[in-house]
């Protein structure tokens, strides 16, 4: 199968069972009105509320059972 | 660094001919006498393709062909090694390529060293461990920058966008060798590339070896991904233990600093290198499929192996604790 000729490239993903992917720089507030700044390329944003680093993701989503999972 | 000390009459002769010159028509080596020596051996002559020797004799050494031939040989014996291991463990495929992937890497339960640096290690076996983890940390994610020119766009772009971050986004301080090496200094080890090479086991030598293998073989570019993907997908929450651990017992803030950085590096890294990297190669062509599964059984298994070793090493019983949460995998940041 060849490519194709133009690419998707979206500057938020949402990964099945897992965080958002956030392209370039942008500031985030969290529940409790604090303001985070993206450090790198690419961010992982967490979806499960159950990381260790809110607001970004720490892998923990895949420790947890299917239902309490982002879909 | 110094070509290393010999392991065996194959790496001595290597040594003697890196050092002191070689004919172009030689062509008797002698037969590797150990696993360590052919690995060694096989490690010496990669290192000529990454930053070299100071002893060599000539810098041309890289590209001679009774060099290359005898390359050729280890690196058949190890390629066909790892693929044996593999074979049993044929993966279940469903529609979703990246499920699968996530799936297959999370369901390979192994020895973890960093659930017992987590709660147990003391200070000592937490540098036998840096020390030996050095070795591939010094030229971190230099092994996945051979793969980015055999490959299509879509996955070409998306390997740079993961490699731009391991190099620290154009900023030399935060590239992630040389936190590592920053890490290494503040422990009171030496940072020098290759500094500890004399001491790891081949279960260490293996580990690296794959990984070139896998670089430097257009071939390989599906395992080489593949192994990328196992390994950053194992590696957050295992780098959170990390830099628990080695807080409690009070190292360094550089070095603790390295584990953190790689919780939320690796929580994206694993993201793109699953779905975009593997998971738009294998769209592309699909041929390579399989080698992305043998090259993340291989990332596991030969840490795994490793991590059997430190264990031993340290006395320690391979059984986890059973107040530690389960890992998904066993890993080190990437
Ligand atoms: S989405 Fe990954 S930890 Fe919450
Ligand atoms: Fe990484
Ligand atoms: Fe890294």
């Amino acid at each position: 199968m060849s490519e194709s000729r133009t690419f998707e490239h979206p500057d938020i993903v949402l990964c099945p069972g897992g965080p958002m992917l956030l392209r370039g720089d942008h500031v985030i507030q969290d529940a409790d009105g604090v303001s985070h700044r993206t450090e790198r390329p690419v961010s992982a944003v967490c979806r499960c509320s159950r990381s260790a680093s809110l607001p970004w993701c720490d892998g923990t989503h895949k420790v947890l059972p299917e239902k309490l999972r982002p879909t | 660094m110094l070509t290393p000390k010999a392991r065996g009459a194959l790496s001595a002769a290597v040594n003697e001919a890196l050092c002191a010159g070689l004919a172009d028509d030689r062509c008797d080596w002698p037969v590797a006498e150990s696993g360590d020596d052919a690995a060694l051996t096989l490690w010496t002559l990669y290192e000529l393709h990454y930053r070299g020797f100071e002893d060599l004799a000539d810098e041309s050494l890289e590209w001679h062909p009774e060099l290359l031939r005898l390359r050729r040989l280890l690196e058949r014996d190890l390629e066909r090694r790892l693929r044996e291991r593999y074979s049993a463990y044929a993966p279940h495929r469903s529609a979703d390529f990246a499920d699968d992937l996530f799936a297959y890497v999370s369901s390979h339960d192994g020895a973890s060293v960093a659930a017992h640096v987590h709660r147990h290690a003391d200070r000592e076996q937490v540098l036998d461990l840096l020390r030996v983890r050095s070795i591939y940390h010094l030229k971190e994610a230099d092994p996945t920058a051979w793969v980015v020119p055999r490959l299509p766009v879509g996955p070409k772009a998306a390997l740079v966008e993961l490699q731009y971050d391991e190099y620290g986004v154009g900023d030399p301080n935060r590239l992630h060798a040389h936190l590592w090496a920053l890490g290494m200094e503040a422990a009171g080890l030496r940072a020098d590339y290759g500094a500890y090479l004399d001491e790891v086991p081949l279960e260490v030598l293996e580990q690296n070896n794959a990984m070139s293998l896998f670089g430097l073989h257009r071939r390989l570019r599906g395992a080489a991904l593949g192994h990328l993907a196992a390994f950053e997908a194992t590696s957050s929450m295992p780098s959170r233990r990390m830099a628990q651990g080695l807080e409690r017992l009070g190292l360094p803030a550089e070095i603790v600093d390295y584990y953190t950085e790689h919780v939320e590096a690796d929580a994206v890294h694993e993201q793109l290198a699953v779905r975009n990297i593997c998971g738009r190669l294998v769209e592309v062509e699909p041929g390579v499929a399989d080698d992305v599964f043998f090259g993340a059984f291989t990332c596991l298994d030969l840490e795994d192996r490793f991590a059997r070793w430190m264990l031993a090493q340290w006395g320690v019983s391979e059984g986890q604790d059973p107040d530690e949460e389960r890992d998904v995998a066993p890993g080190s940041a990437a």
